[in-house]
């Protein structure tokens, strides 16, 4: 009771004082979940269109595949990634372990298979109504594909929070891969992890807050921007 | 009236089911409009002859290939302007964007629409958004324009407005091919009936003919159940 009294008065000092070690963590959480969100949306997002509307052998095969990626753990992409980074990997040349550019292809790894999954749900939905249309209009697949993409674009909004939603969340890839040094690879998740197993729960307490605030922000800004649309272009 | 198309025995059967059987059918007029009960195969036919499904037997034979254009009973739109669905329709087969553009604004203004354009498609009212669709497939001046149901849905004005967009088209030189429920529309719009019935050919008849005196027992029974 006092501890955790006690931690929500340190927790808002450190608020106010606008602590610059405190900010850095958040700017590079920020910097690397926002960065691996693109970059799987710019991967998942025309991969699931086309597991959509392709027709091709292996589909469905790739469909259960992805879909089952979904839940695959951080940590074990972690380890994978470590294993590619790592000095004696494959990509070991690049020296990008425990950067923050290791982390981004991390988290990237861990939820283009979410992006992928949910953008063919929306997709195929999509296509469900328009492939006669489509098909009459002269629409080749991959036109089709980009048409639909852009025709759900404020559905899609949702599979790229939930993207952004797990990478800003998990503690294990970026904790393997990125090694939580100070200064150059600490984020919020592997900061909370560490100070509390120190005892130092102000820090902690402080970016679990800061975290719940953004993730909780972010996900109102879509809420708006998916009601807005809908009003906008039915 | 010289034959556009030929069907023979064409059949359409997909896994158990039996929609199409055989269904052999010269298509002459310039209007013809196909009639029969729910689940006859009318919009399976409409979509064999479009080629948005294959037969499993029997074949089409076109007198010369046709440029065709399909409006469907619940429109189709993207979430774009009015002006932007019927642009998309022209810009897959037309690469100069000005003469789409220009070439779009005209179809909506024969469909009475010019004064929507910007207006979002999907938030128009259900006969705008027929009309756009009509738009679509007209600003591609097809020379043979299928419609499914067209008016299903709509009110009486929507449904004149719509049957008014459908004979311009004809007189403009393409080829009507739709089916109704609406049997004073089949009598205003059609020049030739087919009826069809659970998957059959059943007559080809003159609309003036089909409604006077039909040749078979099937249309007698269809038409009386009609409510005055």
């Amino acid at each position: 009771m006092t501890e955790l009294d006690s931690g929500f008065t340190l927790a808002r000092q450190l608020l106010l004082a606008g602590d610059a070690r405190l900010w850095n963590i958040v700017l590079l959480s920020l910097r690397v979940s926002l960065t691996a969100t693109v970059l799987a949306c710019l991967i998942g997002m025309p991969l699931g269109a086309l597991l959509a509307v392709g027709r091709f052998p292996g589909r469905r095969v790739l469909v259960v595949l992805f879909n089952a990626m979904m839940g695959l753990p951080p940590v074990v992409v972690g380890l994978l990634v470590y294993l590619l980074l790592s000095r004696a990997g494959p990509l070991g040349a690049f020296g990008l372990l425990f950067t923050p550019t290791a982390m981004i292809l991390a988290q990237m790894v861990l939820i283009t298979p979410i992006v992928a999954a949910l953008t063919r749900q929306v997709i195929a939905d999509a296509w469900q109504e328009m492939h006669e249309l489509l098909h009459s209009l002269g629409a080749s697949r991959l036109r089709a594909a980009a048409t639909l993409l852009w025709d759900t674009r404020f559905s899609l909004s949702t599979a790229a929070l939930a993207g952004f939603g797990r990478a800003i969340a998990e503690v294990g890839a970026v904790m393997i891969v990125g090694g939580n040094i100070d200064g150059v690879t600490r984020v919020m998740t592997t900061t909370i992890a560490l100070e509390t197993s120190k005892g130092d729960l102000p820090l902690a307490l402080t970016l679990g807050l800061i975290l719940i605030v953004l993730v909780l922000a972010i996900n109102g800004v879509i809420f708006a921007v998916r009601g807005w649309s809908e009003r906008r272009w039915g | 009236m010289s034959t556009w198309l030929q069907l023979e025995r064409l059949r359409f059967a997909p896994g158990e089911r039996r929609i199409l059987d055989d269904v052999s059918l010269a298509l002459a007029a310039g209007r013809t409009v196909i009639l029969g009960p729910n689940g006859a195969g009318k919009s399976t036919l409409l979509r064999l002859i479009h080629g948005l499904l294959r037969p499993h037997g029997g074949w089409l034979s076109w007198r010369r290939p046709l440029s065709q254009a399909m409006v469907f009973q619940k429109p189709v739109l993207l979430r774009t302007t009015a002006l932007g669905n019927v642009i998309y329709g022209l810009k897959l087969k037309q690469p100069d964007a000005a003469k789409c553009r220009r070439r779009a604004e005209a179809a909506l203004d024969r469909a009475g629409l010019l004064h929507l354009a910007a207006h979002p498609a999907r938030l128009l009212s259900g006969g705008e958004q027929q009309r756009v669709a009509l738009a679509r497939a007209w600003a591609l001046e097809p020379e043979l324009l299928i419609l499914d149901e067209p008016t299903a849905s709509l009110d009486p004005a929507s449904t004149r407005e719509v049957e008014r967009i459908i004979k311009d088209i004809a007189d403009s030189g393409a080829r009507i091919l739709m089916t109704t429920h609406n049997l004073g529309q089949a009598r205003r719009l059609a020049e030739e009936i087919v009826f069809i019935d659970d998957g059959q050919m059943i007559e080809r008849t003159a609309v003036a003919d089909f409604f006077k005196a039909p040749q078979s027992a099937a249309a007698k029974h269809f038409l009386k159940e009609e409510i005055p």
